[in-house]
């Protein structure tokens, strides 16, 4: 096997700015409530990603902590936002963002 | 060995997120979310976080995703239908997605001081002890701050999603 040089760390950053503008791309684009969610998902695991690195580069695991928070705060935001996207599937009887257009619930 | 996992899981990540991002039907971007996540926890491995690894294991691929594939299927959610974008988006998404981009690596490669080389193995800071040990020290605050947090959302989702008795 031929010996390959390791991996420079941005790599690894440049990853997680591919994966967030993804998430972006995700989240302006499509018209499915849940789709738009998911997005909101990738993004935060993108931003996770470029934690970890910079940990690695500074050789302490404060980074590793935000990312546990991070994913904490990902978990709730998902109960939450799923209960709401049933709500309003309960209400209106639609999951295109476009068509929940008024306020009133 | 290094690079050949970074670009094997480097390249499920992004064809996995195109595909989410490209599916009509929100079970496949599911899918997809799940394969960039179980991608990414081999790269925190590859990085030294070990717990990190296995809580995106755990809490994203598992309970989070779970979470998610219950209420596609609790709706019944189909394809999504096609309707109208607005010009500005059609015209200007994709270029102003690239000059983003562009502006994250010029700002990775260029501006940054140089970083060092990820080796497996070099460093193993993220166990669980020192994790653990870091959060009940340095972290006490926020981590019972963010306890609080998850018990309004717990409280928020029973809320929202309770049935109405008449």
């Amino acid at each position: 096997m031929p010996h390959l040089p390791p991996v420079p760390l941005s790599w690894y950053l440049i990853l997680s700015a591919i994966l967030f503008a993804l998430g972006v791309a995700g989240f302006l684009y499509r018209k499915s409530i849940l789709t738009v969610f998911m997005s909101i998902e990738l993004m935060l695991n993108a931003v996770n990603l470029s934690f970890v690195s910079f940990s690695y580069e500074l050789q302490r695991i404060d980074g590793h902590i935000y990312s546990f928070f991070v994913m904490v705060v990902a978990a709730a935001e998902a109960a939450v936002g799923l209960a709401i996207i049933l709500t309003i599937f309960k209400n209106r009887g639609t999951l295109q963002i476009d068509e929940v257009d008024s306020m009133k619930l | 060995m290094d690079t050949i996992l970074f670009i094997v899981f480097a390249i499920v990540a992004i064809v996995c997120a195109f595909n989410l991002v490209l599916q009509r039907h929100p079970i496949s971007s599911a899918l997809s979310l799940i394969g960039v996540m179980g991608s990414l926890a081999v790269l925190y491995l590859l990085l030294g976080a070990e717990f990190i690894a296995m809580a995106q294991v755990i809490v994203y691929g598992g309970a989070v995703m779970v979470l998610f594939v219950l209420v596609i299927m609790l709706l019944n959610a189909g394809t999504e239908k096609i309707s109208r974008k607005s010009w500005f988006a059609q015209i200007a998404g994709l270029p102003l997605l690239l000059a983003f981009v562009a502006l994250l690596g010029f700002l990775i490669r260029g501006v940054l001081p140089p970083l060092r080389a990820v080796q497996f193995g070099s460093w193993v800071g993220g166990t669980a002890e020192r994790i653990g040990q870091m959060l009940f020290t340095q972290y006490l605050l926020p981590f019972e701050i963010i306890s609080i947090l998850i018990l309004i959302a717990i409280l928020g989702a029973v809320v929202l999603a309770h049935k109405e008795f008449d």
